[in-house]
């Protein structure tokens, strides 16, 4: 057992699966000698050759197609994005290629591809380094979309995404990076794209976050635990496809929903969770779905990140206000 | 005191001049008059799909249709020169590369028809679909390049895209990864002059098209795209250096689109009949159609019975067409993902009304 972060979990898990299989590779910038910005790559230019870790010219809408061209011939690649903010630019190639391949060719050619890029702020990152873009892509049909929250959960899913036969965003919380550290093994299982976890189990509210809210989540948890309120916490991990059971098992005990996510509020992916516990959850609700959320704001540079960033705080007295609903 | 650090040319290929006498001597496979016939015929087939799918838009049986009216030189020229193992990378104006690589015109007409099952084509089967979103599929050919780089076969990519496309970042993105990994690709600009309503002259103020791959460290070269013997010989050429290690080139093909956009467009909203009129006396099919006949090895029965197998064959495609029977709305759903995930199995149940 090897004990291990984050960014260390992710790189042992492109580590494995590099090893596993010849047809994956790491491309993207500075993911060779430099072993990439967070060092998720390093270690593997050395291990696996500069034909399997490969360094690209500073262009990421060239990335993403190259990726789109060498998944279509049987390779698998995954490709880094260095910052969130760059990842816009891959939204044409990821969505009018890299998706509806599989579709566009009835099967035919196929895109087995990873595209991961850190996401989410709270490390005090420079402009444009720092938003959650999750909703935007989860809105692409034949796009998975998997956002990690602790080491096992980025290796086990980080495992999945890239022998998955379709293309899949692996967006991995930059806070999180270096938060906390687990005993990993590396023959770990994958995890399924089609799970989310239930961190915590609890009878009067349910809890739904994912990347860098689910410590805040469960942080809020503990605190409600505290005035006596036992709250369940599920990490939701795999956006797309949505794993709906889970959270409306979880409703139907607790009656109580409070959504966390990071991104600006409005048409998140929280909105996406709430309208399905409203569809098919309404009749559990003892009270109404609340979503905390970051502002409807362009996120603001570190000297304000705190002032934007949802936390345990703001978690804790929503789901207060949730509880105080008669 | 500035010092000169880097000199370019550009060169402009040309075999057959606009009435098809020969400008000099012809490459070798040009030498073997029934290899130009095949050349010859492709084109005729060209034009024949394109003039029946535009019929058939015009009469409600087809969706917008994208011409390659005038430009059969420079798609059916670069197919000929690839071998099957290639992979083809098309814009949306290449159907001539399509059906000599096998792709059948009922495919062809299927996929203008709305039917995603035309891009499940039976033949050539590592090829690329149609690419609409503009410039897109370049960073893929650069990808594909990647992978027979990576594999150590000897086979290429060839890209295909406009004028327009040149202007845009893929464009731009795919060549600079060609030129630094000396990728074995090909990307072929048709440069048909015409970016819908947008002349050439607005869309760069570089002189050739041809020049962005000296910026991007790859070999450059403008041929006239209504040569078809120089079109396959340019490709030819650089599939051959691709092959061997010497990297991509990028290949300006001048031609001139003589059709609309597509049928949804009007092309006279935008650009004088008499610009039009001057580029026919240009176009591919009679230049080299003069050259054979000054070999003596084509005859006015000859040219008729082609037009009558093109003709039949357009029809016969056509019948195949309109007998397809429609898909079922489940494939919607079963191509979206490898595995249909939970919600589409719901969504797809409740699309088909229960049946499953």
């Amino acid at each position: 057992m090897t004990e291990r972060n984050l960014v260390q979990a992710v790189n042992a898990a492109l580590a494995r699966a590099m090893a596993e299989d010849p047809s994956v590779l790491v491309i993207g910038e500075d993911v060779g000698a430099d072993g990439g910005v967070f060092r998720a790559t390093e270690g593997l230019l050395a291990r696996f050759g500069k034909d399997r870790v490969i360094d690209t010219p500073l262009a990421e809408v060239g990335i993403a197609g190259l990726a789109v061209g060498l998944a279509a011939q049987g390779f698998r690649p995954v490709a880094e994005i260095q910052f969130t903010g760059f990842l816009y630019a891959t939204l044409d190639q990821v969505l009018n290629h890299a998706a509806r391949l599989r579709t566009r060719t009835r099967g035919r050619l196929t895109c087995p591809l990873v595209i991961r890029s850190p996401s989410g702020g709270g490390v005090r990152a420079p402009e444009h380094h720092s938003e959650s873009p999750e909703a935007i892509f989860a809105h692409v049909p034949g796009l998975r979309v998997v956002v990690p929250s602790s080491p096992a959960r980025a290796f086990g899913l980080l495992l999945a995404a890239i022998r998955d036969p379709d293309p899949v965003l692996f967006l991995e919380p930059t806070r999180l990076y270096r938060a906390t550290r687990e005993e990993l093994d590396d023959d770990t299982p994958p995890l399924p794209l089609d799970r989310a976890f239930v961190l915590r189990e609890g009878t009067d509210a349910t809890l739904v976050a994912w990347g860098g809210m689910v410590p805040e989540a469960l942080a809020a948890a503990d605190a409600l635990a505290r005035d006596g309120v036992s709250c369940e916490v599920i990490d939701l991990a795999t956006l797309k496809p949505l794993d709906e059971e889970t959270i409306l098992a979880s409703v139907a005990r607790t009656g109580r929903l409070v959504i966390v996510q990071e991104a600006p509020l409005t048409a998140g992916y929280g909105a996406e969770v709430a309208a399905r516990v409203a569809e098919r959850g309404l009749m559990s609700l003892r009270a109404p779905i609340r979503r905390v959320a970051g502002w409807d704001t362009v996120m603001p540079l570190p000297r304000l990140e705190r002032d934007y960033l949802p936390n345990a705080m703001r978690i804790a007295a929503a789901l207060r206000e949730t509880m105080a609903f008669a | 005191m500035d010092t000169v650090v880097a000199r370019f040319e550009i060169r402009c290929r040309r075999f057959l001049g606009p009435d098809g006498v020969p400008l000099g001597d012809l490459p070798g496979f040009a030498r073997d008059p029934a290899v130009l016939v095949e050349l010859y015929r492709g084109m005729v087939r060209t034009r024949a799909l394109d003039q029946k799918a535009v019929a058939l838009q015009r009469t409600g049986r087809l969706g917008t249709y994208a011409s390659s009216l005038g430009q059969e030189a420079v798609v059916v020229g670069l197919a000929a020169a690839m071998r099957p193992e290639d992979v083809l990378l098309p814009s949306f104006r290449e159907q001539g590369a399509q059906l000599w690589r096998g792709v059948t015109m009922r495919e062809v007409l299927l996929y203008w028809g709305g039917d995603e099952r035309g891009s499940d084509f039976a033949a050539s089967r590592h090829d690329f679909p149609v690419c609409v979103p503009v410039g897109g599929q370049a960073p893929h050919a650069a990808g594909v390049a990647l992978a027979f780089r990576l594999r150590g076969e000897p086979r290429a990519a060839v890209c295909v895209f406009g004028d327009g496309a040149t202007s845009k970042g893929d464009v731009a993105e795919a060549l600079v990864f060609a030129g630094v990994w000396a990728l074995p690709a090909v990307f072929v600009v048709n440069n048909n002059q015409w970016a819908i309503s947008v002349p050439r002259s607005a869309q760069t103020a570089a002189e050739t098209l041809a020049q962005k791959a000296i910026a991007a460290g790859i070999a450059a070269l403008q041929v006239d795209g209504n040569d078809v013997v120089a079109v396959r010989d340019a490709v030819e050429e650089a599939l051959a250096r691709a092959r061997t290690g010497g990297g991509a080139t990028l290949i300006e093909a001048l031609t001139y689109r003589l059709s609309d956009h597509t049928t949804a467009d009007d092309a006279r909203r935008y650009r004088d009949d008499a610009e039009v009129s001057r580029h026919w006396r240009e176009e591919p099919l009679p230049r080299l159609r003069n050259y054979l006949t000054s070999l003596g090895a084509w005859s006015r029965e000859q040219e008729e019975a082609l037009l009558e197998a093109c003709r039949a064959e357009v029809e016969a495609a056509e019948a195949a067409y309109l007998a397809t029977p429609p898909q079922d709305p489940a494939t919607m759903f079963e191509h979206t993902f490898a595995a249909l995930p939970a919600d589409l199995v719901r969504q797809k149940a409740e699309a088909l009304g229960g049946r499953t």
